[in-house]
C-alpha cells in the first residue's frame, strides 16, 4: 500500500530512539569510520604515488633505451647511438632547439633533513633539450646550471627532503663539489625528485666517457600513429639497438609495483578492519533491535508490515555508517590530503617524493564500503526484527 | 460499520498449543465462543490461563492450532500474514496494558500512525486525529510525550490510537491494569461510552470484578475451556 510512508514512519521512530542508545551507535560509527580514515589514507598513498608518476610525462613525450632494459639503471647508449637517434626528423623543435636530450644519471647518497640519515637521490646529467622533453618543467627559483660547471638544479620535492639542497648550497660527493643554482618543479613529476646537471660535467665526474644511458625527445603530437612511425624508424635503423616507449608508459610501469602493493595492503588492511566494523554494527543493531522489540511488535499489531520493519532497521545501520563513512572521509580529507612524504622507487632505488593524494574517487570507495559495512551489519538484525512473532514480542513487555 | 455482522466474533474448536522445549503445552481446549456485534464482553480467569492468548487468535496477531476463527464474517485464520498486517490495521483497535506509546513521538504522532497504514491525505488524517483526541478528551495533552502523561492520560492517547482508523471491534487486554483505581474507573467510563455511542464492540481481558461489573457479558477462561461461572 503505502510502503514508503510505512517506511518513513518506522525509521523515524527508529531514528528518534538513537539518541537513548548514543553509546553503541557512537560507537559502531566510530569504528566504522576509522576503517574508512585508515582505508582512504592508504590508498591515498597509491594515488599520490601513482599521480607523480604518470605525470612525469605526456603522450607525446619519448624515451630511448637499450633494446632488453626494462630502466634506465640497466640501460645504455654510445654516443653514436644517441646522435643517431637525435637526428631523427620526427624530433619537433622549441624555440629553435631540437626537443631532445641524451642523458645519464648516478644515485648518490645525501643527508635528508629532519633525520640526518642518508638516502638515495638521483643526480642526473642531462643536455639543453630536457626542459622541453619534460611536460610542466618550471624554475622557480635561481637559474639553469651553466654547462661546464659543477651546477646542479634540484627537484623542489628533493628540495624538501634533503638538507644542504637549498638554493646557493654546497654539497660535496667524493672528490666533486656542487653548487646548487636554481631549483625547479615539473607539474608534480618524478623529476622533481632529482638533481640535474650537465651531462658532460657528470660524465667525466664518474668516469662515464662518452656513454650515455636514455634519450628522451618530444614528437610532434600524442597520436599513436606518430609514435609507432617514429619506433618503426629507430627499431628498423641497423646502427640501432633500441627500444622506445612513451614516458608516461614508462613510468607507470616503474610505478605499478609500489601502488599495486600500496592498494593490496591497503585493501587487505580495510577489509580487515571492516570486518571489526560490520561485527561492532551488527552488534548495535542487534540491541538496537530488541531494545526496540516491544515498539516494533505494536507497529505490527497496529498493521505495520514486515517490509518496512526490515527497511527501517536498514535505514537506521545505513544512517549509522553513512555518518561513520563521512567523519572517516572527511578526517581522512583533512588529515592526509597533500600531505608530502617519500618513498623508494623500487626501479632505480631512489627517493621519488610525493603527495597524500585523498581524490574524490576514494572517498566515494570510502562512503560505498562504509554503506557495504552498514548493510552486513543491518540485514541479520533485521531479519530476526522481521521474524521475531508479534505475540511473542508483545509479551517481552 | 457497513456490514450488519461487523464486530462480530466467532471461534470454533479452537485449540492453542505452545512448546516449551521438548513439552507440548494446550492452553485453549476446543474452545467455543461467539460475541455479538456491539457487546462489551469482560473476560476473566487466572493468571496464565490463556486469556492475552484468545485475545491475540481474535486479533490476528497469532494463529490457532487447530479451529476457526471469524472476525466480523471473515476466516481470519487463512490469510497470509501480510493481508493479516493489512486486515487489523482496517478491523481491530488494540489496547494495551502498558499503552505501547512510542517514547519519541507525541501523543498526536502516536494517535497518526495506524492513519499511515491508510489511503487518507495528510489534512483527513490530522481531522482524524483532532477528533479521537476530542473523543478521549486530551485535545490539550496532542504536543505532549509520553513520558510527560500521567498513565490514564497514556491510556487515553492509546485508546485514541485504537479507534483513530474507526474499527468496529476494540481488543483491550487488562487496559486498567496498570492504573489506579480512580483513572482505572475513567478509562472504563471511555470504553462504555465508545460501546453505548459508537457501538464498538469490546472484548476486555481484566483481573478486576469491578472492571468486569462495567461490561455487558463477562465470561471467566479456566483450563482451556470458557464458562460463564467463575471456577473455583
Ligand atoms: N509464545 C508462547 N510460547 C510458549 N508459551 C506461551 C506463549 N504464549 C503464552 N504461553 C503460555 O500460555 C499460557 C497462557 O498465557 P497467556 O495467554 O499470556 O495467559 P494470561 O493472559 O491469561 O495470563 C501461559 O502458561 C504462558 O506461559
Ligand atoms: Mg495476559
Amino acid at each position: 500500500m503505502k510502503l514508503l510512508s510505512q517506511v518513513f514512519a518506522i525509521s523515524v521512530v527508529s531514528l528518534r530512539t538513537i539518541p537513548q542508545r548514543m553509546g553503541s551507535s557512537a560507537a559502531a560509527a566510530f569504528g566504522i569510520s576509522g576503517v574508512v580514515a585508515v582505508m582512504v589514507g592508504v590508498l591515498s598513498i597509491g594515488e599520490g604515488f601513482r599521480q607523480t608518476m604518470t605525470t612525469s610525462g605526456s603522450d607525446d613525450s619519448v624515451l630511448v633505451m637499450r633494446s632488453g632494459a626494462d630502466s634506465e639503471m640497466t640501460s645504455g647508449l654510445s654516443l653514436d647511438e644517441t646522435r643517431v637517434i637525435a637526428d631523427s626528423p620526427m624530433i619537433i623543435s622549441l624555440a629553435e632547439q631540437k626537443a631532445v636530450s641524451a642523458e645519464l644519471f648516478v644515485i648518490v647518497n645525501l643527508p635528508k633533513r629532519g633525520t640526518g640519515t642518508d638516502a638515495n637521490v638521483p643526480l642526473r646529467g642531462v643536455q639543453d633539450g630536457s626542459v622541453s622533453v619534460r611536460p610542466g618543467f618550471e624554475l622557480v627559483s635561481g637559474r639553469l646550471f651553466e654547462p661546464g660547471r659543477n651546477e646542479v638544479i634540484v627537484g623542489a620535492g628533493a628540495a624538501r627532503e634533503f638538507s644542504s639542497l637549498n638554493l646557493g648550497d654546497s654539497f660535496s660527493i667524493g672528490q666533486n663539489d656542487w653548487e646548487v643554482v636554481g631549483i625547479f618543479t615539473s607539474g608534480g613529476g618524478v623529476a622533481e625528485s632529482e638533481i640535474w646537471t650537465d651531462a658532460s660535467i657528470l660524465q667525466s665526474a664518474y668516469r662515464r666517457g662518452s656513454g650515455f644511458q636514455s634519450v628522451r625527445l618530444r614528437l610532434s603530437d600524442g597520436e599513436e600513429a606518430t609514435f609507432q612511425a617514429f619506433k618503426d624508424s629507430l627499431t628498423s635503423d641497423p646502427r640501432l639497438n633500441v627500444k622506445v616507449i612513451r614516458q608516461s608508459e614508462y613510468y607507470s610501469e616503474q610505478s605499478a609495483l609500489v601502488t599495486n602493493l600500496i592498494t593490496v595492503l591497503g585493501g587487505l588492511i580495510a577489509f580487515l578492519m571492516g570486518l571489526g566494523a560490520t561485527f561492532g554494527a551488527l552488534n548495535t543493531m542487534y540491541s538496537s533491535v530488541s531494545n526496540r522489540t516491544l515498539e516494533i511488535a505494536t507497529l505490527r499489531a497496529l498493521g505495520f508490515g514486515a517490509a518496512p520493519v526490515v527497511v527501517s532497521v536498514l535505514v537506521e545501520s545505513l544512517v549509522l555508517s553513512l555518518v561513520g563513512g563521512a567523519i572517516g572521509g572527511g578526517f581522512a580529507y583533512f588529515a592526509f590530503d597533500g600531505f608530502q612524504t617519500a618513498t623508494m622507487n623500487w626501479q632505480s632505488f631512489s627517493q621519488v617524493t610525493f603527495a597524500f593524494n585523498v581524490t574524490l574517487g576514494l572517498l566515494v570507495q570510502g562512503v560505498v564500503y562504509a554503506t557495504l559495512i552498514g548493510l552486513v551489519g543491518g540485514c541479520f538484525p533485521a531479519w530476526r526484527a522481521a521474524r521475531l512473532p508479534i505475540s511473542v514480542a508483545l509479551r517481552a513487555a | 460499520m457497513s456490514e450488519n455482522n461487523s464486530g462480530t466474533v466467532s471461534l470454533r474448536a479452537v485449540c492453542k498449543n505452545f512448546r516449551r522445549g521438548s513439552e507440548e503445552i494446550q492452553v485453549l481446549h476446543t474452545l467455543d465462543f461467539e460475541v455479538q456485534a456491539g457487546e462489551f464482553v469482560a473476560l476473566m480467569g487466572p493468571s496464565g490461563s490463556g486469556k492475552s492468548t484468545l485475545l491475540n487468535l481474535i486479533g490476528g496477531l497469532d494463529r490457532p492450532s487447530s479451529g476457526t476463527v471469524e472476525v466480523s464474517g471473515e476466516p481470519i485464520d487463512r490469510l497470509s500474514d501480510s493481508r493479516l498486517a493489512g486486515w487489523r490495521a482496517r478491523h481491530i483497535g488494540f489496547v494495551f496494558q502498558f499503552y505501547n506509546l512510542m517514547p519519541t513521538l507525541s501523543a498526536d504522532r502516536n494517535i497518526d500512525l495506524p492513519l499511515l497504514l491508510t489511503p487518507l491525505s495528510k489534512a483527513q488524517r490530522r481531522e482524524h486525529v483532532s477528533t479521537a483526541l476530542s473523543v478521549v478528551g486530551m485535545e490539550h495533552r496532542a504536543k505532549h510525550y509520553p513520558r510527560q502523561l500521567s498513565g490514564g492520560e497514556q491510556q487515553r492517547i492509546g485508546i485514541a490510537r485504537a479507534i483513530v482508523t474507526d474499527p468496529s471491534l476494540l481488543l483491550c487486554d487488562e487496559p486498567t491494569g496498570d492504573l489506579d483505581r480512580k483513572s482505572g474507573d475513567d478509562i472504563l467510563e471511555l470504553l462504555s461510552a465508545l460501546n453505548r455511542e459508537q457501538g464498538k464492540t469490546i472484548i476486555m481481558v481484566t483481573h478486576d470484578p469491578h472492571a468486569a461489573a462495567k461490561a455487558s457479558r463477562v465470561i471467566y477462561l479456566n483450563k482451556g475451556q470458557l464458562s460463564t461461572e467463575p471456577e473455583e
